[in-house]
């Protein structure tokens, strides 16, 4: 099968791959660039293990292709936090106890993190709503929506302290 | 005391020991991606491995062609039944004493059964192969009812078996039929339910479903040709038993094998099992060289690996007028699907579904069950509990609920007049256990009052009556369980699993400077034991909970135990933990008496040092001691401060918690709301409230699931309907309840610290919960028993079929 030329930038670093047309987004991510925090849980577009963040949307990785990103710019869980420390999610999700096994955390946390930039001060109804498309099978999701309320708060705090 | 040392509380405070809420250790690497899952790994030269799939439920397999698929680039081999036969591997031994086809062995028996095995150099190019591989079936009759294969002229599904009519279990009476299990006593049971005043009778069947972690069952398999070691990475939830079991079956030496659990993306119970697919890409691994993966996708760990539940439970419960219950019957037909995979203890082929009578005190029981054989999957694991103790759950406060409306009683008043005592514990069960301690009343009066129980039954009278003037279309289901369970398996002495006794194991290293590593037996799953171990520790030797590493998982390094399934971990590992601790402790008062220049009676034990009793201004820190262990000739004393211990649990311990959920439900829809719900779990010693919480939370969860959606159906023809997660149901953050948690603190007092355990509870009790709340709502309109699960098409159904809707 012929391969296909692809440029993406993840997490703000470029890259330049060959892929074939048929092959999926997440197993680039995965065994060519060795970026392996999100998961495959389903293949179907369903539990969202695989979310990442493509040019400012929430996307199942699992269910796009290698080629649709090609000239985008992708964040994964990998790319959230900086050299100083962990991404106010990350915290939030220790803190308040928003994992267990942790193999949805990197589909939820960057689903999260578009999320709060979609809506930023989220009632509990709404954090819920908007975080259906990720499955979790051990917490019950109750510390999930804490820990992301918990982060609008403190995002909100620090714009507000900024100001 | 030395002005210099900080007070008892402060000191035990800093080691986060016991009863903290400590955060969890592991977050720092899940929350950055930097988990290590088993599909994370990479090896050089890696192949990968997939399965080709019966279509079939039931039929012969007459030829198997490989070569269109063999001759596509980059396939490296095709196995079949023909490759593994040789090696004695096209068969394997299951947990439970029967046998298993790896591959196709002339025939398949349910649909998704590994027929080929293509290895190709990527999963592109295996999936492809699969596809290329002609195989012809010749169907044969498919029996998915348990009681149809059961009947006369059923088809024969086990071929292999035929003539053999002693199983592992004792006897067999039919081709179809696996084993018959019988506890307590036949003759006075039915004796007592003959001469009862009531006697309530219903069928309670709990529907096949699947644990379906979010992570998939897989592993890699790297046979090392040049120093004859094979290491397999795997999701397995007990990889000393892992090595144990392929040791055996393929004749290389146990220590030459190495099994590693890395992080495992959630179990509940899927990942216990040994599956085809493991010694496929061990078998693999050997022919090619290279390391092998496999990681089975979605629609296969829904159709092939590892279900849960299937059991049709008949119940007679029989009750004095006044509704003091005098004794209960129960014949369990058990659907195991086409291979008694089952994984539990080998003496209990149905588990410890003899904990059915539950929390009460039930004088004459009787259980019977008998296995059977379909053309479906097999497993039958216990989904997030403790071997069938969700069915026997579920069972009884089914059948409490059946029996107050025989009895025109209130279901909560029943309970309460029927629990076991307080002071009758320990309490001899009538089908043979020893529950160990309980406060039944206690936890039961806290949780009616935390819902204002008088309440909310005025409020559904009053809604019922609006209902009939048609003022509302909705109806109020207030659903009570009380449950008990029993985990922690278990003794040597009637608990193993293929021989092997299911003690388990930890083994301490205190460093000079005073921090320390502990392995165990088991394997977190996502339930935190890198964190909530280290508490125990703390507690135990005083050094800070921060300065212990845990460590599991890799069978080179961790001492021997049974895994981490049926809520095992806290009350066996946690206990050998404990348990070494205190040698570690006993070591360390020699070595601070030596150093205090008393003798070994003369120190006490304080926090996280030992002092001289009368003096407490001298004393030695566990810090000081372990850097003495490694610096100081002590007469008598061996340098080093280590130990290990093999915990051997002298009873099973018994967790309880009393559920409520309050339920609304449209009678026109059949949609229903979750208004609220109460879990009060009482798990004895309480080692980490924040962690408890969460278990509560996801087991509740698990629970909500199965009651309201969550179930593996079939058609007649043995075709899976519900293979993805679209049918599927995994609820959402958007329909999952709200949970409110309570607790009750009843130690248990044969273990070191008096922990239960506590992760499989809410599955266990929730289930019964939302159950009963759908019962409930149509009570007053003469529902009295529909199976689960409780889907919005089924309720409406109920509604429709008592006439509500007009």
């Amino acid at each position: 099968m012929g391969k296909m030329h692809i440029k993406v930038t993840v997490n703000g670093k470029q890259h330049e791959l060959l892929a074939e047309p048929r092959e999926l987004l997440i197993h680039v991510l995965r065994e060519e660039l060795g970026i392996t925090g999100p998961h495959i849980g389903c293949e179907t577009s369903h539990c969202g293990a695989c979310t990442v963040d493509m040019d400012g949307k929430s996307v199942k990785s699992c269910t796009v292709f290698a080629a649709q990103a090609n000239g985008a710019n992708i964040t994964t869980i990998e790319g959230l936090g900086n050299p100083d420390g962990l991404h106010v999610l990350q915290q939030m999700f220790k803190e308040h106890h928003g994992l267990q096994c942790g193999f949805c955390t990197p589909g939820m946390i960057t689903r999260a993190y578009r999320f709060l930039q979609e809506n930023p001060d989220p009632t509990e109804e709404e954090v819920r709503f908007g975080m259906a498309g990720n499955l979790c099978r051990c917490t019950g999701y109750q510390n999930i929506v804490k820990a992301i309320l918990a982060a609008a708060a403190e995002m909100n705090a620090a714009k507000e302290a900024a100001q | 005391m030395n002005e210099m040392t900080p007070p008892k509380t402060e000191r035990a405070e800093a080691l986060k020991g016991l009863g903290s809420s400590r955060k969890r250790v592991e977050d720092a690497r899940f929350t950055q991606g930097k988990g290590n899952y088993v599909d994370d790994l990479k090896l050089p030269g890696m192949l990968f491995g997939d399965f080709v799939r019966s279509p079939y439920a039931h039929a012969r397999v007459k030829s198997i062609n490989a070569d269109k698929a063999k001759a596509l680039p980059g396939v490296v081999a095709v196995l079949t039944a023909a490759d593994l036969a040789p090696l004695n591997l096209h068969w394997m031994p299951t947990l439970a004493g029967d046998k298993q086809m790896v591959l196709a062995d002339g025939k398949v028996l349910f649909q998704g059964q590994e027929v080929a095995f293509v290895v190709a150099e990527d999963r592109y190019i295996a999936a492809d192969a699969v596809e290329l591989v002609e195989v012809e079936y010749e169907e044969l009759p498919v029996v998915v009812d348990p009681f149809k294969a059961q009947a006369d002229d059923a088809p024969v599904l086990r071929e292999d078996l035929e003539g053999k009519m002693e199983g592992a279990h004792g006897a067999r009476r039919h081709h179809n039929h696996i084993f018959t299990w019988e506890q307590g006593d036949k003759d006075a049971t039915e004796s007592v339910l003959g001469s009862a005043d009531v006697v309530a009778e219903e069928m309670i069947y709990y529907h096949r479903t699947h644990p379906c972690p979010l992570e998939t069952c897989g592993c890699v398999a790297s046979m090392d040709k040049v120093n004859g070691k094979l290491t397999v990475h795997g999701t397995f939830q007990a990889p000393h038993a892992v090595r144990t079991v392929a040791s055996l079956i393929s004749g290389i030496a146990e220590h030459n094998i190495r099994i590693i659990s890395p992080d495992i993306g959630g179990g509940f119970g899927n990942k216990v099992g040994v599956y085809p697919g493991y010694i496929c890409s061990i078998v693999a691994s050997i022919v090619t060289g290279v390391p092998v993966k496999w990681i089975e996708d979605r629609m296969e760990n829904l159709m092939a690996t590892a279900f849960a539940r299937d059991y049709w439970m008949q119940g007679k419960i029989s009750a004095t007028k006044d509704g003091k219950i005098t004794g209960l019957w129960c014949h369990t037909t058990a659907d195991h699907g086409a291979f008694d995979a089952c994984a539990d203890p080998s003496k209990f082929p149905a588990g410890f579904m003899n904990i059915c009578t539950g929390s009460y005190d039930i004088p004459t029981a009787y259980l019977a069950v008998d296995g059977v054989y379909t053309n479906k999957a097999p497993g039958g694991v216990a989904y997030r509990c403790s071997f069938r103790v969700t069915e026997a759950a579920y069972f009884i406060e089914r059948m409490i609920e059946v029996l107050a409306i025989k009895l025109g009683m209130d279901a909560a008043e029943l309970r309460a007049k029927n629990f076991i005592r307080k002071d009758q514990f320990p309490y001899q069960s009538a089908l043979g256990w020893e529950y160990d301690s309980g406060d039944y009343h206690t936890a039961w009066e806290k949780a009616l009052k935390a819902v204002d129980y008088d309440g909310l039954r005025k409020e559904q009278a009053e809604r019922v009556e609006a209902f009939k003037r048609g003022e509302t279309r909705k109806l109020l289901g207030i659903g009570l369980t009380h449950f008990t369970e029993i985990v922690g398996a278990g003794p040597v002495k009637n608990c193993d699993i293929l021989g092997l006794g299911m003690f388990d194991s930890c083994e301490i290293r205190i460093h000079p400077t005073g921090s320390a590593i502990a392995r165990l037996g088991t394997i977190s799953q996502g339930q935190g034991h890198a964190t909530t171990f280290a508490q125990i520790l703390a507690s135990e030797i005083g050094l800070p909970a921060d300065d212990i590493t845990i460590e599991e998982g890799d069978t080179d390094t961790a001492p021997y135990g049974l895994g981490t399934y049926g809520s095992r971990s806290t009350p066996v590992a946690g206990a050998a933990t404990a348990m070494a601790g205190r040698k570690i402790r006993a070591k360390a008062q020699m070595i601070a008496a030596y150093l205090l220049e008393v003798h070994d009676d003369d120190v006490e034990w304080d926090v996280d040092r030992f002092v001289v009793k009368g003096a407490p201004e001298r004393f030695k820190t566990m810090k000081e001691i372990a850097f003495a262990s490694y610096n100081q000739a002590i007469p008598g004393v061996e340098p080093g401060l280590e130990a290990v211990s093999y915990y051997d649990p002298p009873n099973m311990t018994y967790p309880f918690g009393a559920y409520i959920c309050v339920m609304e439900i449209d009678a026109d829809t059949g949609e229903h709301e979750i208004r609220q719900f109460y879990a009060l779990d009482d798990c004895g010693t309480r080692i980490n409230p924040m962690i408890i919480e969460g278990q509560v939370h996801g087991g509740a969860t698990e629970g909500y699931a199965i009651a309201m959606g969550q179930e593996i159906a079939y058609d007649d023809m043995g075709n899976v309907k519900t293979g993805t997660l679209m049918d599927f149901f995994l609820p959402t953050a958007w329909e999952t309840p709200h949970y409110t948690t309570d607790h009750t603190v009843t130690p248990s007092p044969h273990h070191p610290i008096g922990a239960k355990g506590v992760g499989e509870s809410p599955n266990v009790g929730s289930v019964p919960a939302f159950s009963n709340a759908v019962h409930d709502a149509f009570r007053a309109f003469g529902l009295v028993q529909s199976h689960m699960p409780h889907d919005q098409w089924r309720i409406w159904t109920v509604a429709r079929d008592l006439g509500l809707h007009g």
